[in-house]
């Protein structure tokens, strides 16, 4: 039987029961209309997300910090790939053979292992900064709830033969000393980000879009040149040894563009292996450590007479008997000179002649000449705890320390400092900044502190200095002409002047055109000799020597074996 | 009309296939780019690594150890050294 003939069709129905349905199919349509509308424009964004998050994924991408080289780009720090081990102590339920695997590769002690697995915390680290081979081996062990991640370490090649420059940094790949420190805002990589969909095995199939490209750290390349580094840091590490010095330090300066070419300190630290690290072998002595100069300080008093007019080269001063009294106290000569000339106080180091020099100045011209100079305030060459040493103002001066001062007691300054000033000579009178970083524009002039005139007749004196009846024939260097001034000065300790020794030399070669400055100086030599000429200028001589060959710059004077005569001893 | 119709559908569907197909292909091309960026990101890091090596052997202390103890080499005494005048042009 069809469907249209059914007896069911020819019943009467009241119209209010189809009108019920059909009210109710309406009411079931707007409902579904409704909860459409609802979920797609209303929820819309909220659900958009909530599908997203099921398979987009945001990526960080790493950047890597810069790479710190020197002026040759051979590379002297670099960060490369490691691994972090963390877990999940929860989850990390292991049987006693798999912790002992496990602390066998990580080379840890298997209590401690333990004890750290055993932390009631959702995550701890286990170790950081392991070799990506060794992350290789954990991970095939399988291990439930140990999990690793990607982190930076950084390399530094040179060791400890760079490390005060260099600095050092954190797990976190973060400077925190030295370069490291100064330079981070151009070293540091900022790491991007991107949303990608990946589908179900994990491997991504498309980009949404780049939100963040990473921004990999800038390199710097340094003034250092790796080979006078590695000449001065051999050669301190050396004269240290022999005279078993507490400290000394090696600056090496470019003449011509202001660059700082080396620069090493003792102690040092390995800082590959930063182990049982001891404040001393960490300070950049250089930097952030003042000395009483002592006589290498007197170039300066003398620069000063012949700029003023009224002393010249060869002006005879009395430095006899040796001594001078002024008020209380009494100044030395170690040994007593006689008659000599502006030049010959030089020569020979009177510190008698050179307090008669300096009683003719008046405090104000001498404070600003030597502020001129840069003593006194930090070079501010970026290095986190530059000291700027210490000049006091020249109201307070009283003559003895007006005199004191014109052969480098009573005043302190930093190595660095002291380097600086002497480019006043070795340049035609002028003083250009220094730099830690390649200098490819060098300042032609700087700022004039003396005339040429003057820097040429202290050049002069300087040579003398070095050579037969000076105090360093020791810095003489066959082949080239070499000037220079040593230090021998008393250490300060609480107030007394002890009988321990500072041993310094600041010189430059070659004479005619000097193109390098090295400053050289011996904290505290106690194996016997602590004369300025006799710990610091052969380092001196060591170093300049080698420089001006890795340089290949011209001998300015025939190359013939040295004779050696006894040096002048110079007072302390 | 009913050939028109089926025209278009076929068109329709072929486009469809295309489609998939030119979709499929760019996401295979793109996890292609994926691994090349991976494997370009490990080279940089090999690289870095051996530069590292590279400043290791040829650092200083090791090359003058070499120099002195297993070649027997020194530096020239002043009498050995000759300086040569460059050339006027």
């Amino acid at each position: 039987m069809k469907f249209a003939q059914s007896p069911v069709l020819l019943q009467r129905l009241s119209p209010g029961r189809s009108r019920l349905v059909l009210v109710l199919m309406l009411a079931g349509f707007a409902a579904l209309i409704g909860r459409a509308l609802y979920l797609q424009v209303f929820q819309n964004d909220f659900l958009q997300k909530k599908g997203e998050s099921r398979y987009e994924r945001q990526i960080e991408i790493p950047a890597t910090r810069g790479r710190i080289m020197d002026r040759h780009n051979d590379v002297l720090a670099v960060s490369t790939p490691v691994k972090a081990i963390w877990a999940i102590p929860e989850d990390a339920r292991l049987s006693p053979a798999q912790v002992r695997d496990l602390a066998r590769l990580l080379e840890m002690d298997v209590h401690e292992l333990s004890r750290r697995l055993a932390a009631d915390r959702d995550f701890v680290f286990v170790k950081r900064q392991i070799a990506p081979d060794v992350a290789g081996k954990i991970a095939a062990l399988g291990l439930p709830g140990i999990h690793e991640q990607n982190e930076y370490r950084r390399y530094y090649p040179a060791g400890e033969m760079t490390a005060h420059v260099l600095g050092f940094t954190g797990v976190a790949d973060e400077g925190q000393e030295g370069v490291e420190l100064a330079m981070n805002d151009q070293l540091v990589g900022r790491p991007g980000s991107r949303r990608v969909i990946k589908d179900r095995r994990g491997q991504i199939v498309e980009d949404v879009e780049s939100v963040h490209p990473p921004q990999d750290g800038k390199d710097v390349a340094l003034a250092l040149d790796d080979k006078i580094q590695y000449l001065a840091y051999s050669q301190l590490k050396q004269a240290i040894a022999e005279h078993r010095a507490k400290a000394g330090g090696i600056v090496v300066l470019d003449v011509k563009t202001g660059e700082v070419l080396a620069l090493v300190n003792a102690p040092t630290y390995n800082p590959n292996n930063r182990i049982r690290l001891v404040g001393a072998q960490l300070r950049n002595r250089a930097f952030t450590d003042t000395f009483e100069p002592g006589s290498t300080f007197k170039p300066f008093t003398a620069a000063m007479a012949l700029e003023k007019g009224s002393f010249h080269f060869d002006t005879p001063i009395q430095t006899a008997p040796g001594k001078l009294t002024i008020g209380t106290a009494t100044i030395h000569d170690a040994h007593p000179h006689g008659l000599l000339t502006l030049a010959q106080v030089i020569q020979k180091s009177s510190n008698v002649g050179a307090a008669k020099v300096a009683l003719t100045f008046k405090p104000e011209e001498m404070w600003t000449t030597l502020d001129s100079l840069g003593f006194g305030s930090p070079l501010k060459l970026g290095f986190p705890g530059e000291v700027g040493g210490r000049l006091r103002p020249a109201k307070t001066w009283r003559p003895i320390e007006q005199a004191t001062m014109s052969y480098g007691h009573g005043i302190s300054v930093t190595l660095m400092q002291l380097a600086r000033g002497y480019l006043s000579f070795a340049r035609e009178g002028d003083l250009i900044p220094l730099s830690l970083t390649k200098v490819d524009a060098p300042p032609l002039t700087g700022k004039q502190v003396f005339s040429a005139q003057t820097a040429h007749e202290v050049r002069a004196m300087l040579e003398l200095a070095v050579q037969a009846g000076g105090t360093a024939p020791k810095a003489q260097i066959a082949g080239y002409r070499v000037a220079g001034k040593t230090g021998t000065a008393h250490k300060l300790e609480g107030g007394v002047y002890a009988d321990k020794y500072v041993a310094s030399f600041v010189g430059f070669a070659p004479a005619s055109d000097p193109r390098l400055i090295v400053a050289v100086m011996i904290d505290e030599p106690s194996a016997g000799q602590y004369f300025g000429g006799e710990v610091a200028a052969p380092v001196f001589a060591q170093v300049m020597a080698g420089a001006l060959r890795t340089l290949g710059v011209a001998p300015d004077a025939p190359m013939k074996p040295l004779i050696m005569a006894e040096a002048v001893k110079e007072g302390v | 009309m009913a050939r028109l119709n089926l025209i278009l559908l076929v068109i329709a569907v072929a486009c469809a296939l295309a489609t998939v197909a030119a979709n499929h292909k760019g996401r295979k091309l793109f996890v292609e780019l994926e691994r090349e960026q991976v494997r370009m990101r490990q080279l940089e890091v090999e690289w870095g690594q051996l530069q590292l090596e590279q400043s290791t052997w040829a650092g200083h202390p090791r090359i003058e150890k070499i120099a002195r103890e297993l070649l027997g080499m020194r530096p020239p005494v002043p009498g050995q050294i000759v300086s040569l005048e460059a050339r006027q042009k």
